[in-house]
């Protein structure tokens, strides 16, 4: 354990990260003390520039405060980033684990599927369910998780594919453990770094995800969201700049923060993979 | 790979390609029985509003009446025929919006392409050939930066600052309203309104390339044949071109072949913000008007416009890629 926070720490980037989103973390604790009231109600005239009239970053064409709906925003972003992905994961490392673990025609047909899922348009895919099964939290969440596993799968078949004839597993075979046994306290522990390396940068794209699904109108109407906020100054933007930027910002740090985080993450557990990383989509 | 084998490697492509749309197809047929509801009110694209004649002829034409298989067929064959049903609120065939706002989509999407595969490949090999540099270190914090903003706030602070502030370029549309224009000068108007889409469209790319191009030229780069180039005394600038960057953009054509999706998927973000009127414009007002056969056409076309795609990369990758012998 401290060895691997002596390698995180050496990342600066994602120390830098990690006390970011501390902060985002404290902020959504905090908001209901910071910003008493629902997000939603009239705090002072409208348009208000950042600054004036006690508001930190102005106020909307309703006279909300901005700053209270980033606050109340954040719990929002960062419990779908968060659900979506326990959920996503699920699909993935279930999907994964089996096409993996098993080999043969069930590999094939889960590797078909998955490809299918990555071939199409995943956003188009997630607007049409939202839309379809109406917009609220649980169908945003929802969506999103059935656009975001493939990569698990693909990484977690990875593993389980060269974990599965190692000699652990022949030794547990031969002992008469059964197959799931095998798979959730043998295999499973063994392929996990590359899982939670996964993880942070797929609460990230969730978080943009979500932000998107609200810009365009998709959120739960009665929840306060970042993207909702920026949809709402997108077309006043002309008059009214303070009411898209800032809400921009937040979701930008927050991200950047995920994405550093993973980083650091990455070269703690797999120091060999450190240097070759892509990013997330 | 040999030229003879070219058409059997295009069959089995394509096979596979007609497979993933008719799994689409499915896929929809699926949501609209998903959907909670009536199906013949998710087809007329509103619940509980739409008057009953109309419902009542819904459920005759998709024979909603009869066992799932048979309306499954019913449902197939026409998608096949183009018939992507009926924008209710539209009062015209779904082909004919989707078809109308094409172009506007398909040259929002590639002018993005280019600008991204053509700025991101020049930086990443820039970046490449001065490893630990300022510049390597500014083109990976840009590449960090566009991986954590969302799509449509790039846009919106492009308009800002273009638009609003210095005035310079138009923020909305696809040409000038209420002035008439020939010839170059209709083209010219294009081009500067298309400049701040495209750019919002193309700079997440542009970063996903660059890195991408980066981290595979210094791979390649170690390689044997690459020292033996320089060894025979090739000159450094040719070994760059000739060797490593051909050699490092085979990875780049496949990941833009994955990214289709993506590409189009932003689009519509984009499309939303500049009031570009192509299919992405359509699905956000199929969207507000909760119009189910409008956006259930856009899903089918921008996943045909997708599979399209990849097929074109597959090609390009074998043409360009004598070593590879790709199987089916």
């Amino acid at each position: 354990m401290s060895d691997f926070w002596r390698r995180f720490r050496r990342n600066r980037g994602a120390v830098v990260g990690l006390v970011i989103l501390a902060l985002v973390f404290a902020m959504a604790a905090f908001a209901s003390v910071l910003f008493p009231g629902s997000p939603w109600d009239m705090a002072t005239a409208p348009f208000v520039p950042p600054g004036e009239e006690g508001m930190l970053l102005g106020s909307d064409s309703l006279g909300r405060d901005v700053a209270a709906g980033i606050a109340h925003g954040a719990r929002i972003s960062l419990m779908v980033g968060a659900v979506s992905t326990v959920a996503a994961l699920f699909i993935g490392v279930t999907l994964g684990a089996v096409a993996g673990y098993l080999g043969g025609w069930v590999d094939d047909a889960v590797m078909r599927f998955t490809e299918f899922f990555q071939t199409i348009p995943s956003f188009v895919f997630a607007i049409l369910l939202v839309a379809i099964f109406t917009p609220t939290i649980g169908s945003v969440v929802f969506a999103i998780a059935v656009v975001s596993w493939p990569p698990v799968a693909r990484v977690v078949r990875a593993e389980f594919l060269s974990l599965r004839s190692r000699e652990f597993v022949q030794a547990a075979e031969v002992l008469g453990k059964s197959r799931i046994a095998i798979v959730v306290t043998d295999i499973l522990p063994n392929a996990m770094s590359p899982i939670v390396v996964l993880s942070s940068l797929m609460v990230a794209s969730a978080i943009l995800l979500e932000s998107a699904l609200s810009f365009l109108g998709l959120g739960d109407p009665n929840l306060m969201t970042w993207g909702f906020l920026i949809g709402s100054g997108r077309s006043v933007i002309r008059i009214a700049w303070w009411m898209s930027v800032f809400p921009g910002l937040a979701i930008f740090v927050t991200v950047l923060a995920l994405n550093l985080v993973g980083e650091g993450l990455s070269d703690a557990l797999n120091p060999r993979l450190a240097r070759q990383r892509g990013g997330a989509a | 790979m040999e030229l003879s084998r070219l058409p059997g490697f295009l069959l089995r492509r394509g096979i596979k390609a007609m497979i993933v749309i008719l799994a689409i197809v499915v896929c929809n047929f699926l949501l609209i029985h998903a959907a909670p509801g009536d199906p013949a009110s998710v087809i007329a694209g509103q619940s509980g509003a739409a008057d009953e004649r109309f419902l009542a002829q819904l459920r005759e034409q998709f024979g909603l009446d009869r066992p799932l298989y048979e309306q499954l067929w019913i449902y197939l064959k026409g998608v096949l025929t183009l018939d992507l049903g009926f924008s209710h609120r539209q009062q015209q065939p779904v082909w004919t919006l989707i078809s109308e706002r094409l172009p506007a989509t398909l040259i929002l999407t590639g002018a993005a392409f280019a600008f991204a595969i053509v700025a991101g490949v020049t930086l990443g090999t820039l970046a490449a050939r001065r490893v630990g540099s300022w510049w390597d270190s500014v083109i990976t914090v840009i590449a960090l930066t566009f991986y954590a903003t969302p799509l449509f706030w790039v846009g919106l602070m492009l308009v800002l600052f273009f638009s609003v502030w210095l005035e310079w370029l138009p923020s909305f549309g696809m040409g000038t309203v209420g002035v008439e224009m020939h010839g170059i000068d209709v083209l010219l108007d294009l081009g500067k309104h298309l400049i701040l889409p495209a750019a919002t469209l193309g700079l997440f790319y542009l970063a996903v390339y660059a890195r991408l191009t980066r981290a595979t030229m210094l791979e390649v780069a170690d390689q044997d044949f690459v020292k033996t180039a320089r060894a025979k005394g090739v000159p450094e600038g040719q070994v760059v071109r000739r060797h490593v960057l051909r050699n490092a953009l085979l990875p780049v054509i496949t990941f833009a072949g994955i990214q289709a999706g993506q590409l189009v998927g932003g689009s519509i973000l984009v499309e939303t913000v500049f009031a570009w009127p192509g299919i992405g414009r359509l699905a956000f007002d199929a969207l507000l008007a909760r119009d189910y056969a409008v956006l259930m056409g856009v899903f089918f076309c921008t996943s045909v416009m997708v599979v399209g795609f990849n097929l074109l990369t597959d090609l390009l990758y074998a043409v360009v890629d004598p070593r590879v012998e790709v199987e089916g």
